[in-house]
């Protein structure tokens, strides 16, 4: 009787354990329902993972000129020969021939040649992850053979290795300069909301100031002030620079508003009431109450980021070679004649589209997952 | 209501005059002044070195003070705006700014204002029809476009159209605003007639990431307010549903709308600076990036000035447009 008693009230306990989560946990469950939102993380986090192993995934060399297949087409991936199906997968080669009548090159199959696709085979060389030299790659058909899954630009390079190359560059600017306007933003979001008075009216007006100007101009206009001797990763770095300048605006202002919100609440008037110090409160109870904020606002920036680094590269303001990207990797379809006739330099569009999309789902869900009834 | 238009114009003052100095700091930033590109030039043709030419940069140098301090060089700068309209003269064309730009800015400017009127104009009823019907399969559609629509850079759907009347409609007079007889010619009825033709195709490039958020945030506030007591109580009282949905419901939807205007304005003026460049259209952009690329800054200096206006006076209207329209809002 006695051991009943005691016993009865133990899986009341555990199915109240089972039902309260951390907030963590909450919002973690809130987000896995947003079918939009996972699809757009799962997709980021793919395209990181192939960014960060861009060298080991791309079959060329971003620079590695093949003459003979100058604007080649993307090549298909076949399984079926005229010996039947077989499971290894390969390309036919290339034959070429001069039309006399416009003296445009034309490529065809040649079903003679049959390059067979490997895994690991050895390639151009390359630095993995920046740590080790080697020259093994995923897949190809072994050095000098011809694969161009994406065709090939006016030099002859192969267009999918420069987009894995070219998406590493365009996705690190995103990253960096969202690094880096919320440095600028969170602290002079917070410092305007928390202090008020004269600093608070000072960046408010310079932020008005920045959106004063039509931001691609200006954009452009601060690129144009790199200097064009400056080697390819400082210009990078340049961009990024650029960016954050004019981008940290709206950051700081969701944080001031957030910060001026939240100043407002019980918790942190206790907390004052108790004599905490002001960097107490900004560190241990402004910044933690609006980090899934911060982080669900810099993930909404970052396609804004992609975007305008892609449209300065697409000017010839932004990215220069030997570096790439994928607004760069379109400049070279801005012109009638090569957009009729290799239309495949459209490619980068649409990873630019499919990439920007993911980023915005993954956003929305996070947004949604975070903060289920406000809206922003 | 006209002392708070007075107010709001007299607000607009420092921040016009801050424009005009970040607009100059740009001008001045490159190394070297303009004269060094002259130089430059100068020396290509073989003239340096020979008297005529450092006379002539000497006089030139005299001619804009280059020598005076830097406030000083800005006071005269924007005092020949204000005086004589003078926004200084472009060393690559060898104009005056304000002859080169008038009639491009021109065209940019109604570029900009004929895209904002088509994105209200085709995203208002969508996003009605949207928020009458949320989770329909046309709403679901009209979601699917608008997220690519925003995702779309609008160099790349510049890209796209040229790609699509090349190959599909295998014409080669793409781009360009005007039919090749009236470029430069003086503008009568015909020319506008042909303008019109014309700028339907820029004015879908840059509208579509524009007409893609009007569709989203109309949906939104649409849903909310329909939700609200008051369309409950027109229905009960037995008014059409149409009368309802326009006069209850869009009617202050529309608000939120009207003071987005002030983020929308700037996004159309960027989309029509990239998309003039991509299409090739005798707007401001083109020149622009050329003034840019050839650090022409004199000229790259007055369309950041008269752009950044452009959108200050747009500014203007948006605010006093919606103290017109929304009586919550307190301007006394």
């Amino acid at each position: 009787m006695d051991k009943e008693n005691l016993e009865a009230p133990a899986p009341v306990e555990e199915s109240r354990v089972s039902e309260s989560y951390s907030q963590k946990r909450l919002i973690w469950k809130r987000f896995l329902r947003h079918r939009a939102g996972v699809a757009g993380g799962s997709i980021v986090l793919f395209l990181c993972f192939c960014f960060l192993f861009a060298e080991f995934l791309a079959p060329h060399d971003i620079s590695r000129r093949y003459f003979q297949h100058v604007y080649l087409p993307p090549q298909g991936i076949h399984f079926f020969s005229e010996d039947g199906f077989q499971l290894r997968p390969f390309v036919y080669g290339i034959k070429s021939v001069v039309s006399p009548e416009d003296g445009l090159k034309r490529y065809y199959e040649d079903s003679e040649v049959q390059f067979p696709i490997y895994l690991f085979v050895r390639g151009d060389r390359y630095k993995f992850l920046w740590l080790f030299e080697t020259e093994i790659h995923l897949f190809g058909t072994g050095k000098d053979n011809p694969l161009f899954l994406c065709g090939t630009d006016r030099f002859g390079r192969d267009l999918f290795s420069r987009l894995l190359s070219g998406g590493r560059v365009s996705f690190t600017v995103g990253l960096l300069a969202i690094f880096l306007s919320l440095v600028l933003g969170t602290t002079l979001g917070l410092v305007s909301g928390y202090y008020g008075g004269f600093v608070d009216h000072l960046i408010q007006r310079t932020i008005e100031l920045i959106f004063a100007f039509p931001s691609i101009p200006i954009l452009m206009s601060l690129s144009a002030l790199l200097p064009p001797q400056w080697p390819s990763y400082l210009t990078f770095l340049g961009i990024v620079t650029v960016l954050s300048l004019i981008g940290w605006g709206g950051l700081a202002r969701e944080i001031r508003g957030k910060t001026l919100a939240i100043n407002n609440s019980d918790f942190v008037l206790a907390a004052r009431v108790c004599g905490a110090k002001d960097r107490r409160i900004i560190f241990i109870h402004l910044l933690p109450s609006m980090f899934s904020h911060i982080i669900v606002i810099s993930t909404l920036a970052v396609p804004g980021f992609i975007l305008h680094e892609s449209t300065l590269s697409f000017l010839g303001l932004g990215i220069k070679p030997p570096l790439t990207s994928w607004g760069l990797l379109l400049a070279d379809a801005m012109n009638l004649h090569a957009l009729s006739l290799y239309p495949w330099l459209l490619i980068p569009g649409v990873c630019i589209l499919v990439t920007v999309l993911s980023l915005n789902f993954l956003g929305d869900g996070l947004r949604d997952a975070a903060a289920p009834y406000s809206t922003y | 209501m006209h002392s708070y238009i007075i107010r709001r114009i007299l607000h607009m003052v420092p921040t016009l005059i801050l424009i005009s100095m970040a607009s100059f700091v740009v001008i001045q930033l490159p190394p070297g002044d303009m004269l060094t590109s002259k130089l430059a030039k100068l020396e290509e043709q073989g003239e340096m070195g020979s008297e005529s030419a450092l006379e002539q940069v000497a006089v030139l140098r005299e001619r804009y003070g280059l020598n005076d301090p830097i406030y000083v060089q800005y006071f005269r700068w924007i005092g020949n705006i204000i005086m004589h309209l003078d926004f200084g003269e472009s060393f690559t064309f060898e104009m005056d700014v304000i002859e080169l730009l008038s009639e491009r800015m021109g065209l940019t400017l109604l570029m900009t204002i004929s895209t904002l009127i088509f994105t209200w104009i085709v995203a208002i009823p969508i996003g009605v029809y949207s928020a009458t019907r949320p989770y329909s399969i046309g709403d679901y559609g009209f979601t699917f476009i608008g997220f690519i629509g925003l995702a779309t850079p609008n160099f790349l759907l510049a890209l796209v159209f040229l790609f699509f009347q090349v190959s599909v409609f295998e014409t080669q007079s793409v781009g360009g605003l005007l039919s090749p007889e009236f470029v430069g010619a003086p503008w009568t009825l015909a020319k506008v007639k042909d303008l019109m033709t014309h700028i339907w195709v820029p004015i879908i490039v840059i509208g579509a990431s524009g007409t893609a958020s009007i569709i989203r945030v109309m949906r939104g506030n649409l849903l909310d307010i329909l939700g609200q007591q008051h369309i409950q109580t027109g229905r009960a009282k037995g008014l059409r549903e149409i009368k309802v949905i326009v006069k209850y419901g869009v009617r202050i939807a529309i608000n939120p709308l009207v003071s987005r205007l002030g983020l929308e304005l700037p996004n159309l003026l960027s989309g029509a600076v990239v998309t003039g460049i991509v299409l090739g259209l005798p707007t401001a952009g083109p020149l622009f990036l050329t003034a840019l690329t050839s650090q022409d800054m004199y000229l790259a200096g007055a369309f950041l000035l008269l752009s950044s206006s452009f959108l200050l006076v747009g500014n203007l209207f948006a605010d006093i447009a919606l103290a017109w329209l929304d009586p919550r809002i307190r301007y006394g």
